[in-house]
């Protein structure tokens, strides 16, 4: 990357509770934030964090958002007044979905009820952008927002679009993750019927007997700054954003390439564009999902890349899959196992699979063996339609 | 059947429409102005959507541009009944 870009706060709402230190600490711990098939954000109550209006004006997809935002806000030493021209601060949240749960409601009165009782707050909750929209009121951005839209890869996409706009000179800031709410009647029939999800209700990415994911929900949100704007406020810098790479499989609509496709293309550019090469690369935060296709194909992908030798985690075995947060959410828990120097745990691992031999670290978190190396990490993301984005993440 | 409009049954409805969309209920009167009521275009046309659907009386985009308190909102439905 030309500009360094940095992160200076981090915040998420997912399975495993409110907070992104809640998220980390307790995945280390090997600790599952799935019940009965399902990764639930169940501790999270809108009401502790917004008003009613707030909560009326936002789907839950949103309401995530703008909690992960003022987690991440706070960190960064925002609350109080913004560091940059507010017209000069990007807001960019991805989601795979969007407001579906507005939309199964507002369906359901539809035909009940009829045309007349569907609610005006429909098309503004459930449109992908509301999280953007809702953030960047939230906090006065008033810098470019929108959103990306690339199922299970749109939140590192954005974030790895947030990282272009600072080094473009678009902004010199960027309020940026992923969210989604689709534990909902449609979504999960949709997936069940696509024979994606797991029928035991079991994460457990790269064991033989994985059957599928398991559906998540939440968000996270990182700050991103222009790097040389942070030091010189004087800003806690978490971690670099060393590198970004995206590509696409131009292959098929859900299934991944065997040969490992598009990602091996994605995370050679994102090393390139850190200026890192396999050897530098610490820990692997896969995309992971416990399907049978996407954690072979990933296996392949991340050996013709960086070899055998590097341990690859996936947190889905603890939180499920939170779709178009996933990346966000994986770049947040990379960040912070990063400035930990551990590897956290693929749980639920016990059947090693015919040719997935790699260093998936079982169940255990461990420590990481760098010697005084710079901690370099890549976390991927890939998703529905043949999406692959890849951050390559650094603590020095 | 649509409830008959009377102006104490209109701002019974409005009265207790308004905290539901977040609305301090202490604060609402005829004289409260929606402006100092956060009351904006999007919680109007969900309480035009209530009281359409409770009195059968539909309030316009430009009629509801021109209401500024809770006392013309309800008369403006009692003047449309009318």
């Amino acid at each position: 990357m030309n500009r360094e870009i940095v992160v200076t706060g981090v915040g998420a709402v997912t399975p495993l509770g409110v907070g992104a230190r809640t998220l980390y600490e307790r995945w280390k711990a090997g600790e599952s934030g799935i019940e009965d098939g399902q990764g639930a954000a169940t501790d999270f109550d809108p009401t502790e964090h917004l008003t009613v209006k707030q909560v009326r004006r936002a789907d839950r997809f949103s309401q995530f958002a703008m909690v992960a935002s003022d987690e991440a806000l706070e960190e960064a030493g925002w609350k109080d007044e913004l560091p940059y021209e507010a017209d000069r601060v990007a807001t960019l949240i991805g989601t795979g979905i969007g407001g579906i749960g507005t939309l199964e409601a507002n369906h359901k009165v539809l035909l009940d009820k009829g045309p007349k009782a569907v609610s005006p707050l429909s098309i503004p909750l459930l449109m992908g952008n509301s999280a953007s929209a809702a953030v960047s009121m939230r906090h006065g951005l008033r810098g470019h927002s929108f959103a990306t839209l690339s199922a299970c890869a749109a939140g590192a996409h954005a974030i790895g679009t947030a990282a272009r706009m600072i080094q473009t000179g678009d902004a010199d800031a960027v309020v940026t993750g992923g969210s989604e709410a689709a534990l909902t009647p449609l979504a999960t029939a949709a997936f069940a019927a696509l024979d994606a999800l797991s029928d035991k209700g079991i994460s457990r990415p790269f064991d033989a007997e994985r059957d599928g994911f398991v559906m998540g929900e939440g968000a996270a949100v990182l700050v991103l700054e222009d790097g040389e704007r942070a030091r010189k406020r004087g800003a806690n810098i978490l971690a670099t954003l060393a590198g970004y790479g995206a590509s696409s499989d131009s292959y098929h609509l859900t299934a991944p390439e065997k040969d490992g496709g598009g990602a091996i293309e994605a995370m050679k550019q994102a090393l390139h564009d850190a200026g890192y090469g396999p050897q530098d690369v610490v820990y692997v935060n896969a995309h992971g999902t416990s399907t049978p296709l996407n954690d072979r194909a990933e296996t392949v992908a991340i050996k013709k890349v960086l070899g055998d030798g590097v341990p690859v985690s996936s947190l889905k075995s603890s939180i499920g899959h939170l779709l178009g947060a996933a990346g966000a959410v994986e770049a947040v828990a990379t960040i912070l196992a990063l400035r930990d120097r551990v590897a956290p745990p693929t749980l639920n691992y016990e059947h090693p699979d015919e040719g997935l031999d790699l260093d998936y670290v079982p169940n255990e978190a461990r420590e990481l063996d760098i010697n005084g190396k710079k901690a370099v990490a890549l976390s991927n993301a890939f998703g529905f339609g043949g999406h692959n984005a890849v951050l390559c993440l650094e603590v020095a | 059947m649509a409830a008959t409009v009377t102006p104490e049954a209109v701002e019974k409805t409005v009265v207790e429409a308004l905290p539901q969309f977040g609305v301090d209920e202490s604060q609402i009167s005829r004289d409260a102005t929606f402006e100092a009521l956060d009351v904006d275009s999007l919680d109007l046309a969900e309480l035009s959507q209530i009281i359409e659907d409770e009195y059968g009386v539909q309030l316009k985009g430009d009629d509801v541009g021109k209401i500024k308190t809770v006392g013309d909102a309800i008369d403006l439905v009692v003047s449309r009944a009318g």
